[in-house]
């Protein structure tokens, strides 16, 4: 009775296929099938954003997104981001700088979007960054240096003064 | 995991057609943000998935040959609120749709999910009202093209003929509709983000030349009711009024003839009727404001 | 000092920003079977019958176990240490699984199975045969005759009573001319909402079990799992990996001892245990909703006479945490604005709602916001700056508390509001605001807030730690008391290094995971107790670790003890500070000295008999929408006495979360109960409004920094603080914009409808009566 779906996907760079059962969400495949456990569950049905991967560069929650529909698409989790010999991208970086990590569980989510919105390379309002870091909810930070450390860092990249 | 009996994956429109009529049971899934939550809290659990999220075909916004504005059952929220049709022609549209959730939801959520589950809070159903937008829907007799008002039913319930293996495959704004027109939409939440409607209202206007007068105006409300409304008292007062600020005060409570929201946990009648009345007097102070008529 | 001081960044902060931490799950065994509960779906009953036939036909169903299967222990729940008092244990007053139906949600069975969907499938498939009950919510209610009685040997429902009589109330308020103050205050349930949710997972080996949970407090759970289990307590084993937040909900034993039972059920296979969002916020733990009655005495020029309060705490099912939180709340109150005649009872009272325990501020945030407003409703009655009224009759200079011996040595509440006013511009903006009219009205608000750091004298207040000198001269050092978000290892790390005279706190390994076989006994993350207490024991071992170093270099280099000392790493001598040894050749001698080989190490146990307060406040500036009913928060200061900063970056961003949290107490967050059946309707995170990233200003945290007499770091509590004093100073600044008090909490768009349609603000002429 299961039911069971040869999935072929680019994850981190990498060509990859598993067979996957068709009642998977990407989370449980990307935690189970590829042990990418960046991939947090803090809900499980799209509320907290914890699960936020990219998917062919936009943000979406991994537990609301059927594994099979990752066929031929390009996932970046977490685990993706850093250099080769562990170098931490300039948003890693700055999520320490900033002391934007708390408890650490939502970190990997907030990363992902920040990503999305830095690849962006647009300067955005503080008004605009707030409303597109709002689809993840933070208990320990109050978000303030989420908000710190992904500004400065969209300033960093245009190279322009940081206007705080 | 979902408990999901089984998932039937169409590849085409009339694949999809083809699913319907062999499992008449099954549930039409989307974006899924919706249906895999239903799923999740168990209300959904243990039924069978036709998943039409990977048709292409049914993605993007066009104008069509008769100057519609078509826009695909499956365009995410986020890909209507950046397009240039829709910014250029109904921007109220990609403003409410960008009120819908999250950032990440909107990039799963389809406007084809937002009106096919029938619920009154839909960020996109209330524009979509005010703005007598067209619903196409695509079975196994063809093309069907029904009035938005019409498409719902009831609370939860839509137009659609599962027993013809119909899917709804694009949403279309009439060219007489959204000539000359602009509008503005206000989301009624407890907080500014993650957010289901309390109430949500559009209202868009067509202006006289000399901007002096109203030549058009049409309202619309999600959670007034159970079904997404039009207020056409509302309108009557305002259609080929000047403006004026008494205008906005009688506009506004003329709402109270057509609306009729209920008292739940999540509001009171007499909360909602208050807030009605007044986001109707906010948005058409800036429907106007918008299509360059001036309120001091 | 020089190690501590500094913002250092976090040691956990790379492995966070790269997500290759490790919380429960991700290290769940590929074979654990799961574990689903079935839920209660009444808010009163008694269970009759369960029927299991179905769920048992389900392929991947290993077992179903129900409350009529479970040992007939009742066991505690609270993060307590153990008392040795048998008066002050905690109320043992649920089982595994129970019978008796106490609130919608309580745990009835469980579905073993290898698979996750067969198990949600197998917790469908049961048939319950309830015999109702009638149920009650509310917490005076709860108290009436003939209400229903949730537990036996409690009359009323009351768990317990407690009371403070200082001079003579009755008599006092015979005085002439006193101005009477009155209010009844009401505070919601709310609910701990860490990101992660709690979940473990259990296991036997060689006879033992090993649970790996999302907790606070290992050491105490391994007590409370033996204790339900009545298993010796050597059995078991608490494994606490990094935790997606706490906030007070896991300093309980939440699933831990139901999981380990389960495990032995199954012959001692792993299964896991782990909570959806739904379940942590009904059948977990929830801050308990107090409401109060405070009569307030003043006399005209201000001077607070006499007062009397009363408190109403709602337990909900279950005694958890009990009385000790709405007694915190209760004893703040003759400190924070002593007065010679006052009257304080406060009652904890069992309802059928979810079991409340211990919550980031611990009863406090509910005290500051009835207290807090109260005093502005003080200060309008006789016509004062609030801010001025505060200053009259708050805790003065020096004050002494009796009962815990805590001294307020540096006039803590006056300062912190003489700093918060200036970065607001407090006084400028009162006259701005003074005569606010229009539709949109802003105003600004002020409260304080009373804490005490850690538990002692109510409890046994002790740290142990353990330090091992490392053959490169690093130090590894492990303690009982627990990271889980807020910083502590990094602080650890920080306090050791200069406490042993290391060059950098990266030179100290913080062995983050607590082994209840390994890790020397702490009590875990609570009471903002952390920092202060392990600074006594890091102290302490860091000095008898310090001591056996000289004492074998001065073996090794022919010198006196005495005369050396530990700097930046290095063995130096005393007078003029000449490097004799470094600290890796020292370890690399004693190791590996084939005469005299000694592995250097040094734990020790410090049980504190001390206490100390930390104070500060909250100002607000709010914009009230009042056809909107909508109150934005334009901007937010906190400021703190929490003695010296180990960590200053640190520090702040744990005054932000807290602030974060205050805002959601004060505008938004509330969990809801349907009245006619005693059924939670928004225990999600879509219903249940946090605060998003949307809903705040800029959070600006600033520090008074006093060195704390007592701490040998200079430091005391931070971790709750934060979270006691903003709801109460938006309140205080909407009824400044608008002149309307509101006297509970979420002030939220429908409270504000209510509260300004009947304080004429809102005319809705269409309006039935």
């Amino acid at each position: 009775m299961s039911q069971y779906k040869v999935i072929h996907c680019n994850i981190n760079g990498k060509d990859v296929e598993r067979s996957v059962d068709v009642r998977a969400s990407l989370t449980d495949m990307l935690r189970n099938e590829y042990h990418l456990t960046s991939v947090k569950k803090g809900c499980e049905v799209g509320e907290c954003g914890a699960c936020n991967v990219l998917i062919d560069g936009e943000a979406f929650n991994s537990c609301i997104y059927l594994a099979v529909w990752a066929e031929g698409k390009h996932i970046l989790t977490l685990e993706g981001l850093a250099g080769p010999n562990g170098e931490l991208s300039d948003i890693q970086q700055a999520f320490i700088d900033e002391t934007a990590i708390q408890c650490g569980f939502c970190t990997p989510g907030f990363i992902m979007t920040a990503e999305e919105i830095l690849e962006a390379n647009k300067l955005y309002s503080d008004d605009e960054l707030r409303k597109l870091l709002s689809g993840h909810l933070c208990r320990c930070t109050g978000y303030e240096n989420i908000f710190r450390a992904v500004k400065k860092t969209m300033y960093r990249r245009l190279g322009k003064e940081i206007d705080f | 995991m979902y408990d999901m009996k089984a998932l039937y994956e169409a590849e085409s429109v009339q694949h999809a057609i083809q699913l319907r009529l062999d499992h008449p049971e099954a549930q039409i899934i989307a974006g899924g943000s919706d249906v895999l939550v239903q799923m999740r809290e168990g209300r959904r659990a243990g039924k069978e998935l036709i998943s039409i999220y990977m048709i292409d075909e049914m993605r993007g916004v066009s104008i069509d040959e008769d100057e519609n504005i078509r826009i695909g059952s499956l365009t995410s929220f986020s890909h209507i609120t950046r397009d240039p049709i829709i910014r250029q022609y109904i921007n109220v549209l990609g403003e409410a749709v960008d009120q819908v959730g999250s950032p990440q939801i909107r990039n799963i959520g389809t406007i084809g999910g937002n009106t096919c589950n029938g619920v009154t809070s839909a960020d996109s159903a209330s524009t979509l009202h005010a703005w007598e937008a067209i619903v196409e829907l695509t079975g196994k007799n063809g093309v069907r093209r029904i009035p938005i008002k019409d498409f719902y039913i009831k609370a939860g319930v839509v137009d659609i003929r599962a027993d013809e293996g119909e899917i709804q495959t694009a949403i279309l704004i009439p060219k007489e509709s959204y000539e000359n027109t602009c509008g503005h939409y206000i989301k009624y939440g407890l907080r500014n983000a993650m957010e289901i409607a309390s109430l949500g209202c559009s209202v868009n206007v067509r202006l006289s030349e000399d901007k002096k007068t109203i030549k058009r105006c049409r309202i619309a409300y999600g959670v007034a009711g159970p079904v997404p409304m039009r207020a056409p008292s509302a309108e009557a007062v305002a259609n080929g009024s000047e403006i004026s600020k008494d205008l906005l005060d009688k506009f506004s409570l003329a709402v109270l003839n057509d609306i009729n929201p209920r008292n739940s946990w999540r509001a009171s009648r007499d909360f909602r009727l208050h807030i009605a009345v007044e986001m109707a007097k906010r948005c058409l102070f800036e429907s106007i404001k918008k299509a360059g008529g001036e309120l001091e | 000092m020089n190690k501590v001081g500094k913002s250092e960044a976090r040691v956990d902060g790379y492995d966070k920003a790269s997500g290759r931490t490790k919380y429960y799950e991700d290290r769940m065994p590929a074979d654990a079977l799961f574990v689903r509960i079935k839920h209660a779906e009444k808010a009163h009953a008694i269970v009759k019958s369960i029927d299991t036939q179905k769920a048992l036909q389900i392929p991947g169903v290993v077992k179903v176990l129900t409350c009529f299967d479970v040992p007939d222990i009742p066991f505690p729940t609270a993060g307590h240490p153990w008392s040795m008092d048998p008066g002050h244990q905690d109320v043992a007053d649920r089982k595994l699984l129970n019978t008796h139906v106490r609130y919608w949600g309580d745990d009835i069975a469980v579905v073993i199975a290898d698979n996750e969907v067969s198990a949600m499938q197998g917790v469908r498939a049961l048939t319950v045969e309830y015999e109702e009950l009638p149920f009650v919510l509310d917490v005076q209610k709860a108290m009436e005759d003939g209400a229903p009685q949730l537990h036996g040997e409690y009359p009323h429902n009351i768990l317990k009573h407690t009371q403070t009589r200082i001079g003579d109330y009755q008599s006092a308020i015979q005085e002439e001319g006193l101005i009477k103050v009155e209010g009844w205050y009401e505070t919601p349930t709310v609910q701990h909402c860490h990101i992660e949710n709690h979940g473990c997972f259990a296991y036997e080996e060689n006879g033992r079990i090993t649970v790996v949970s999302s907790t606070q407090i290992p050491h105490i759970v391994r007590r409370i799992v033996g204790q339900a289990l009545g298993r010796p307590w050597g059995d078991i084993r608490i494994i606490k990996p990094y935790i997606g937040g706490g906030f007070g909900n896991k300093q309980d034993a939440l699933y831990e001892p139901l999981c380990a039972w389960c495990s032995t059920q199954v012959g001692g296979r792993c299964v896991r245990i782990d909570c959806s969002r739904e379940e942590t916020f009904v059948s977990n733990r929830v801050r308990h909703a107090i409401r109060f009655h405070i009569v307030s005495w003043l006399r005209k020029d201000g001077v607070i006479a006499a007062r009397k309060v009363e408190l109403f705490s709602n337990q909900g099912a279950y005694a958890s945490h009990g009385h000790s939180i709405v007694a915190k709340a209760m004893g703040s109150f003759h400190q924070h604005y002593p007065c010679p005649h006052m009257e304080c009872d406060s009652y904890t009272v069992f309802t059928n709602k979810p079991a409340a325990g211990a919550m980031r501020g611990y009863g406090m945030p509910q005290a500051s916001f009835a207290d807090e407003s109260n005093i502005d409703d003080c200060a309008h009655a006789v016509g004062m700056d609030p801010m001025a009224f505060r200053r009259l009759n708050i805790m003065p200079d020096g004050y002494r508390d009796d009962f815990t011996g805590n001294v307020n040595y540096f006039d803590s509440f006056r300062t912190c509001m003489k700093k918060g006013a200036e970065i607001i511009d407090y006084e400028r903006k009162m006259k701005e605001y003074a005569n606010e009219s229009g539709p949109i009205r802003r105003g600004i608000g002020l409260a304080t807030f009373w804490y005490n750091t850690a538990v002692y004298p109510i409890s046994l207040e002790t740290s142990s730690n353990r330090m091992l000198l490392n053959l490169d001269g690093t130090v590894t050092m492990q303690c009982g008391e627990t990271e889980i978000g807020q910083g502590a290892d990094t602080v650890y790390a920080q306090m050791t290094a200069e406490a042993l005279g290391l060059k950098s706190y990266k030179d100290v390994h913080v062995v983050s995971c607590q082994d209840t076989d390994i890790t020397p006994t702490g009590l875990g993350a609570y009471a903002s107790r952390q920092t202060y207490v392990a600074g006594f024991s890091i102290q302490q071992t860091a000095g008898l670790l310090k001591e056996k170093i000289l004492k074998y270099a001065a073996e090794t280099i022919d010198r006196a003890e005495s005369e050396m000392d530990i700097k930046d790493g290095n063995i130096i001598r005393k007078d003029d500070g000449q490097t004799l040894m470094s600290l890796k050749e020292l370890a690399m001698t004693a190791q590996y000295n084939p005469v005299h080989s000694e592995h250097l190490t040094a734990e020790s146990t410090f049980t504190i008999r001390n206490n100390a307060y930390s104070f500060g406040c909250t100002f607000a500036e709010v914009e009230v929408d009042i056809e909107m009913c909508k109150t934005k928060v334009v901007r937010i200061v906190n400021v703190h006495d929490c003695g010296s900063l180990i960590n200053p970056a640190l520090a702040e961003a744990q005054v932000h979360g807290g602030m974060s949290m205050a805002i959601g107490y004060g505008l938004s967050e509330q969990l809801i109960f349907d009245e006619k059946t005693g059924r939670p309707l928004n225990n999600n995170l879509l219903d249940y409004k946090l605060s998003t990233f949307m809903d705040h200003p800029n959070l600006e945290a600033y520090f008074i920094e006093n060195p704390e007499p007592t701490s040998p770091f200079g430091t005391k509590a931070l971790g709750e603080p934060p979270a006691c004093s903003g709801a109460p100073a938006i309140r205080n600044a909407i009824f400044n914009a608008t002149g309307v008090a509101i006297n509970r909490n979420p002030i939220n768009p429908h409270v504000l409808f209510a509260e300004f349609s009947k304080a004429g603000l809102i005319n809705d002429p269409w309006k039935e009566e």
